[in-house]
């Protein structure tokens, strides 16, 4: 186990919050055709609210601080914001589409010791990442951004969406980041709206891109490697959490909600009424959330994937049962190694049986 | 012997978690971990605190002897400085008014 991985056991058996995911708005000046969220300001937190929950987090132990949104940018406190989290020594990390960064912005960040910074860029030709981003001229500002960004030595990387629109472009982006100097990643995750829309769903990469994906030694590493059969899941598999969600980390909407994850809409306390380290140890759902092993998952503890699956147990709350299957993971499973998910069988044995009494 | 000050860069992360302080750097991403000792000597690299003052306050905790105290607490410095994590002076900094310790 590296150090890092040693800090987060070590911060799992203290229940000691290592990581959150802080949007700071909704608001956004793209309008992605993927995106979940809803873009009206439904009254956001106040600068001083913010401060104070960004003080609590640091006395609660929360070391990894990742601000997003929306736009980051679209808060004209944003850099008050983060200069306050400087000063709490945090480990900054920030996404944003880059459009409303140029060199003074870039600098500033770099002044600010922030150590990451995320940025999307679905295609490397204008008219598909514009038509994605509904932004004229968006991929022109958001290379201009990396740019500044790079040449003030700050670290940049590039995150792509795998979907519909962007089929082709994904070896152009990898180029293009290559070209930049910087990693690359791309997911072919898509999410639900927070509100349950599941409209967005229709922009899924069809299964036959994703495999290609997963056989692309320049996206997984080595291809044998990541596409191997599952191993048969040992007792600490059986007896270990899913994911950090609820356990190590946590996520905060622009409203003061607090939730398991980005990806995990369980409302588990609002922080204009509570103490973010009164949710933390007491909120009932996040105990919930910890209280959950990978022998307790009805399905996939039956499920040769149990100890490899990317399961996200968001997804699979979206799905109705946070204890239940995260189809799309249990796809993408099945596309890597070729085995089919335990799920997938059932479904499978229930289709046929409908079959059945139909030809009855 | 001239007295020596130890500072911290302000842009690096820090938290204690448990009895051991974590670090990174925004410049390299290096992440470090502390022991008990060292996270002595970082939360006293306030640039006001003499090295000699701080490595009393190592032999007052941990029964250790002046000269090995000091010896420790330089190399752990040097260590630390080539990340750009700590500086070291022979003045003392100017106090700009109580950094925030977590």
């Amino acid at each position: 186990m590296d150090l890092l991985g040693e800090m987060n056991q070590k911060a799992l058996e203290l229940g000691v919050p290592l990581s959150v995911h802080l949007d700071i708005t909704y608001r956004c000046n793209e309008r992605c055709v993927h995106c979940y969220l809803d873009h009206d300001d439904h009254g956001e937190m106040t600068t001083a609210e913010i401060k104070d929950i960004l003080s609590q987090m640091a006395d609660a132990g929360v070391f990894f601080l990742t601000l997003s949104g929306g736009e980051v940018l679209m808060r004209r406190d944003f850099f008050e914001i983060v200069e306050y989290a400087t000063s709490l020594s945090f480990n900054i990390r920030i996404k944003t589409n880059g459009v409303m960064i140029h060199e003074k912005e870039a600098h500033r960040l770099r002044e600010l010791g922030v150590e990451q910074i995320q940025i999307s860029v679905y295609s490397h030709r204008p008219e598909v990442h514009d038509a994605i981003t509904k932004l004229p001229g968006s991929l022109k500002r958001t290379l201009a951004a990396i740019r500044f960004l790079l040449s003030q030595g700050l670290k940049v990387t590039i995150a792509n969406v795998l979907m519909k629109p962007n089929l082709a472009d994904g070896s152009g982006v990898m180029a293009l980041a290559k070209e930049l100097g910087v990693p690359y990643a791309l997911d072919p995750t898509i999410t639900p709206m927070m509100d349950g829309g599941r409209s967005v769903l229709a922009l899924r990469a069809p299964a036959s891109e994703i495999r290609n994906a997963f056989r692309d030694s320049a996206l997984v590493g080595d291809v044998e490697k990541f596409c191997a059969p599952p191993p048969p899941p040992g007792e600490e598999i059986m007896e270990g959490y899913p994911c950090s969600a609820g356990h190590t980390g946590c996520y905060i909407s622009p409203y003061g909600d607090v939730f398991p994850c980005v990806q995990f809409p369980l409302p588990s306390g609002n922080l204009r009424t509570q103490r973010f380290l009164d949710i933390w140890r007491d909120s009932d759902q996040l105990k919930e959330v910890r209280s959950i092993r990978a022998k307790d998952l009805p399905t996939c503890s039956t499920c040769s994937h149990v100890g490899t699956c990317t399961r996200c147990p968001g997804l699979a709350y979206m799905e109705g049962n946070m204890r239940g299957p995260s189809t799309a993971d249990c796809e993408k499973s099945f596309l890597r190694t070729g085995i089919p998910s335990a799920n997938m069988i059932r479904q499978l044995r229930s289709n046929a049986s409908l079959v059945q009494i139909q030809a009855q | 012997m001239n007295e020596k000050y130890i500072s911290r860069s302000s842009a690096i992360a820090a938290r204690l978690l448990g009895n051991e302080m974590m670090i990174m750097s925004a410049a390299d991403s290096t992440f470090f971990t502390l022991d008990e000792v060292a996270t002595v000597i970082w939360q006293a690299a306030d640039g006001q605190t003499p090295l000699s003052q701080i490595a009393g306050r190592i032999c007052e905790q941990f029964d250790v002897d002046h000269q090995q105290a000091e010896r420790d607490a330089e190399h752990f410095i040097d260590e630390l400085a080539k990340h750009g994590i700590l500086m070291l002076s022979d003045k003392p900094a100017i106090n700009f008014g109580p950094q925030q310790e977590r």
